[in-house]
C-alpha cells in the first residue's frame, strides 16, 4: 500500500513542478530558477532511491524466478542440465506436452471444484463464526483463539493428522460415527475417488477458517455501532441489519479476502500430497500436484515449469481483481 | 594518510570480491593438491539421518576413514531433499567428495555426468551380485556399489495363521485362500501398500516380474495377470482398500496391531516388529503365479558414489573411503546390524546361517532385478505409469487390463 502511494506521490511530482516552473517565470528572476530546480531534482532522486530496496528485492525474489520458469517452460530442462548448464530449447513443446495430456483436463477439473469448494465453504463458515463472535460472551476471546490453532499448525502436521482422522479402518471419524450408529462400515473418505476430493477440500476448508475469521472480524470492527443503533431505530435488525448495513460496509474486505483466498488456494500443495498424493487414480490430482510430481518426481522440469506457469496465468487474472478492489477500497 | 585509511576498506571490499571466488574455484575445481597426503579430510552426503541408521553409517564412514587417513565430514539430508540438494551442487559445482544414493536415483545423476565411473579408481566389483551392478550402473560402466541390499517379501503372523490352520502360501491361487480365511472382524487377511507413489510400484514388482511382466510394455498378459490378482485381493475384502493411500510404514503398523495377518514389506521392519516380544512372525518370498515360477523380487538399497570435483587427489581418497564401504567386513558388519543383506554373492550363504531371519531375504537377492536395470533413466516415466494403472484399476475405474492400456498410452 505504501508503495502505491509512494508512486502517485513521484507521478504527481513533475506536473506540480512544471506547474511551479511556469509560476515561477513569471515572477521571480532567471537566477533563481535553476538552484530551485536543482533542488528538485534531488528531491526526486531521494523518492527514488527509496523505491530501490524494494525493487531490489521484487527483483531478485519474485521477479528472478519468474522469469526463470518461463524460460524453462521452453527449454529442454533436465537433470543433467544442472550439471552441463545445456538446455536445448524446444519451442512450445512442453506447453503442448502438458495441455494436451489425457491428465490435465482432470487436474484443470479438480483445481476448479477444490478452489471453488474451499472458498465457498472457508468463507462462509468463517463470516458466520465472525458475526458469531461480535457478541460479547464470556470466553469470547480465548475460543476466538483456540479457532486460531489450524492456522499455526504446519500443514504438514495438519494432513498428516487428517489422514488419521479419515483413515478407512481405525480413523476417528469413522469410529465416530460407527459408535453413533450412522455406519456399519468404514467410508473411504480418502481411498474412494468419488469422495477422496471432497474430504480433502473439507480439510482445506478447516485449515483456511482462521484466515476468513480474522481478516472479516476485524472488518466488522471497523463498522461504527452507530449505524447499528441508527439502523435499529428504522427497524433493521437480524438479517435486515445485516443485509443493509453488515454486508455493503464489508465489502471491500470481502472482495480482498475471496481473491487472496482464490490465489492461496490454487496453489495449495501440502495438504493433497499429504492427505491422498493426488490419487486414487488422480481423483485429488490439481494443477499444482501435477506441475510438482512432474518437476521433481519425473526430473522433466521444462515441463513441470509449463504447468506452473498455466497455473500463474490463472492467478493472475484473480490478482488483477485483487489490485482494482484493493485500490477501491484504498480510495475509498 | 585520512585518504589511505579511507580506501582501505574499498580496497579490502574489492580483493574480497575478486578473491573468494578464486578461492572457492580453486577448491572446487582446480586440482592444487597434487600429493595424496595433502588431503585430511573427505566430505560425505547421505540421507540416514534417523537413529539407528545414522550411527551405524556413520561407525563405518568412521572406520573407513581412519584406514584411508583421513577425517570424515559428514552431512545427513532428510531423504526427500537429497536429490534436490544434489541437482543444486552441481549446478553449484560444490557436490561433497562421496555421495550416497538411493540406487533408482543413480541413472539420473550418472547421466548428468556428474559421477566418476568406479573403474576409474580401479574399485574391484568381483562377486557383487548381479542385480547389485546393473543398479549401480549408467551405459555399462559402474558408478555407484551398495555395501548392503534389500527388497521385499512376505510377513505373516504365525499365531494368527496356525489358529486359522493355514500355511504360509506359495502361489496366488494359495494367497488368495488364505487371505479370504484370515479376513475376519477388523483383521484383514493381506495389507500391502498401493499408493500413488514410487512405493506403490516397486511393491507390485515381485507379482509382476514373477509371472514374467515387463517394464518396458506393461499392457501385456503377463502383467495384467498380475494386476487381477492385487485387485481381486482389494475388491473380495481381504485386502482393505486404504492399500490405496498407505504407505510401507502404515502397512507394518497394520501388521504389528494384528490388522493384518500378512504384509507385503522389507527386513527394515524388522527392528520394529521385534520390538514386540509377543509377535511371532514368519517370512516368505512373495508367491508365484503357478509353482515352478522362479520369484524375482526388486532390489534396494543404497549405493555409494564418487561425485566429478576435480579435484583427483581428494576424489582418490573418497574412491578409498567407497572400496572400504564395500569390503567383505564392513558388509557383513553393516547388514548385521541393519537387518539388510551383504551385495556379494560370496557373503551370502555364511550370513544367511548366522542370521535366520534374513535367510528369505537373502536366498532372494541372488535373483533380485534393479529397477533401473532395462530403462535407466527413464524409470521415472514408467513407474509413473505402473502405479497410475495399478490405482485405476484397483479402485475400479477400469479393468486391469484397460488400466493398464491407458496408462501405457499416457
Amino acid at each position: 500500500m505504501s508503495l502505491t502511494t509512494d508512486l502517485s506521490q513521484t507521478a504527481a511530482g513533475p506536473a506540480t513542478a512544471k506547474g511551479a516552473r511556469k509560476h515561477s517565470r513569471d515572477s521571480r528572476t532567471a537566477s533563481q530558477v535553476p538552484r530551485r530546480r536543482s533542488r528538485q531534482r534531488r528531491e526526486r532522486l531521494f523518492q527514488w532511491l527509496f523505491l530501490v530496496p524494494a525493487v531490489v528485492y521484487m527483483a531478485l525474489f519474485f521477479g528472478y524466478p519468474v522469469v526463470k520458469n518461463v524460460v524453462m517452460s521452453f527449454q529442454d530442462y533436465t537433470t543433467s542440465t544442472f550439471f552441463t548448464g545445456e538446455a536445448p530449447w524446444v519451442g512450445l513443446a512442453n506447453y503442448v506436452t502438458v495441455l494436451s495430456s489425457s491428465l490435465f483436463s482432470t487436474s484443470l477439473l479438480n483445481t476448479a471444484l477444490f478452489t471453488l469448494g474451499s472458498i465457498l465453504g472457508q468463507f462462509v463458515i468463517g463470516l458466520a463464526l465472525a458475526i458469531f463472535f461480535q457478541r460479547k460472551f464470556p470466553l469470547n476471546g480465548i475460543l476466538r483463539s483456540l479457532l486460531l490453532l489450524p492456522w499455526l499448525l504446519p500443514l504438514i502436521v495438519s494432513s498428516a493428522v487428517w489422514r488419521w482422522i479419515l483413515d478407512k479402518d481405525s480413523g476417528a471419524l469413522n469410529r465416530f460415527l460407527g459408535d453413533l450408529g450412522i455406519i456399519d462400515t468404514g467410508i473411504p473418505w480418502l481411498t474412494s475417488t468419488s469422495l477422496a476430493l471432497i474430504a480433502v477440500v473439507g480439510v482445506n476448508i478447516w485449515i483456511g477458517i482462521p484466515f476468513n475469521l480474522t481478516i472479516l472480524y476485524g472488518g466488522l470492527q471497523e463498522i461504527p455501532d452507530e449505524l447499528y443503533e441508527a439502523g435499529s431505530l428504522d427497524g433493521a435488525t437480524g438479517w435486515r441489519a445485516f443485509r443493509h448495513i453488515t454486508w455493503p460496509m464489508l465489502r471491500p474486505v470481502v472482495s480482498v479476502v475471496l481473491v487472496l483466498g482464490v490465489v492461496y488456494t490454487l496453489k495449495v500443495l501440502d495438504i493433497i500430497l499429504g492427505l491422498t498424493n493426488g490419487g486414487p487414480a488422480n481423483s485429488t490430482q490439481t494443477i499444482a500436484t501435477q506441475s510438482y510430481a512432474l518437476s521433481f518426481h519425473e526430473f522433466k522440469f521444462g515441463e513441470g515449469a509449463a504447468l506452473g506457469n498455466v497455473l500463474v496465468i490463472i492467478s493472475l487474472v484473480f490478482a488483477v481483481f485483487y489490485l482494482r478492489a484493493s485500490r477501491r477500497a484504498v480510495d475509498e | 594518510m585520512k585518504s589511505l585509511q579511507r580506501t582501505r576498506p574499498l580496497a579490502l571490499a574489492v580483493t574480497a570480491l575478486i578473491g573468494v571466488p578464486l578461492i572457492v574455484s580453486g577448491c572446487g575445481t582446480s586440482p592444487t593438491a597434487s600429493s595424496s597426503e595433502a588431503v585430511k579430510e573427505i566430505s560425505v552426503m547421505d540421507y540416514y539421518n534417523n537413529e539407528p541408521d545414522k550411527s551405524f553409517i556413520g561407525d563405518a564412514l568412521a572406520a573407513c576413514g581412519t584406514q584411508a587417513g583421513v577425517t570424515i565430514k559428514r552431512e545427513t539430508v532428510p531423504g526427500k531433499s537429497l536429490i534436490s540438494k544434489v541437482l543444486q551442487q552441481s549446478s553449484s559445482k560444490t557436490l561433497p567428495d562421496v555421495l550416497m544414493l538411493d540406487n533408482p536415483d543413480l541413472q539420473q545423476i550418472a547421466a548428468t555426468g556428474a559421477l566418476a565411473p568406479l573403474a576409474d579408481f580401479k574399485i574391484s566389483t568381483d562377486n557383487f551380485a548381479e542385480g547389485v551392478l546393473s543398479a549401480g550402473s549408467y551405459k555399462d560402466k559402474v558408478y555407484g556399489l551398495a555395501p548392503t541390499v534389500n527388497t521385499i517379501a512376505l510377513f505373516y503372523n504365525k499365531d494368527i495363521l496356525a489358529k486359522a490352520g493355514v500355511t504360509p502360501p506359495a502361489t496366488w491361487d494359495e494367497l488368495k485362500a488364505a487371505a479370504t480365511k484370515l479376513t475376519a472382524g477388523d483383521q484383514y487377511g493381506l495389507a500391502f501398500n498401493a499408493n500413488p507413489t514410487y512405493e506403490g510400484t516397486w511393491q507390485f514388482l515381485p507379482v509382476m516380474w514373477s509371472n514374467g511382466g515387463d517394464e518396458k510394455k506393461i499392457d501385456t498378459r503377463e502383467t495384467e495377470q498380475a494386476l487381477q490378482l492385487w485387485t481381486d485381493l482389494v475388491k473380495d475384502g481381504s485386502v482393505s482398500s486404504s492399500a490405496l493411500n498407505w504407505t510401507q510404514a502404515d502397512v507394518k503398523d497394520q501388521f504389528l496391531a494384528g490388522k493384518a495377518a500378512m504384509m507385503v514389506n522389507g527386513p527394515w521392519q524388522i527392528p520394529a516388529l521385534d520390538k514386540q516380544p509377543s509377535l511371532q512372525y514368519g517370512v516368505v518370498k512373495i508367491p508365484v503365479r503357478e509353482a515352478g515360477q522362479t520369484a524375482v523380487a526388486p532390489l534396494g538399497g543404497e549405493v555409494w558414489t564418487v561425485p566429478q570435483t576435480g579435484n583427483k587427489a581428494r576424489q582418490a581418497k573418497a574412491a578409498e573411503v567407497v572400496a572400504c564401504l564395500n569390503s567383505d567386513e564392513q558388509q557383513l558388519a553393516m547388514a548385521k546390524v541393519r537387518n539388510t543383506i551383504p551385495s556379494k554373492t560370496t557373503l551370502a550363504d555364511k550370513f544367511a546361517g548366522e542370521n535366520p531371519k534374513l535367510a528369505t531375504f537373502t536366498e532372494l537377492i541372488k535373483t533380485a532385478r534393479a529397477r533401473t536395470g532395462q530403462l535407466g533413466d527413464q524409470w521415472p516415466a514408467q513407474a509413473t505409469k505402473i502405479y497410475t494403472a495399478i490405482q485405476t484399476a484397483l479402485t475400479g475405474n477400469a479393468s486391469p487390463a484397460d488400466a493398464l492400456k491407458q496408462a501405457q498410452g499416457q
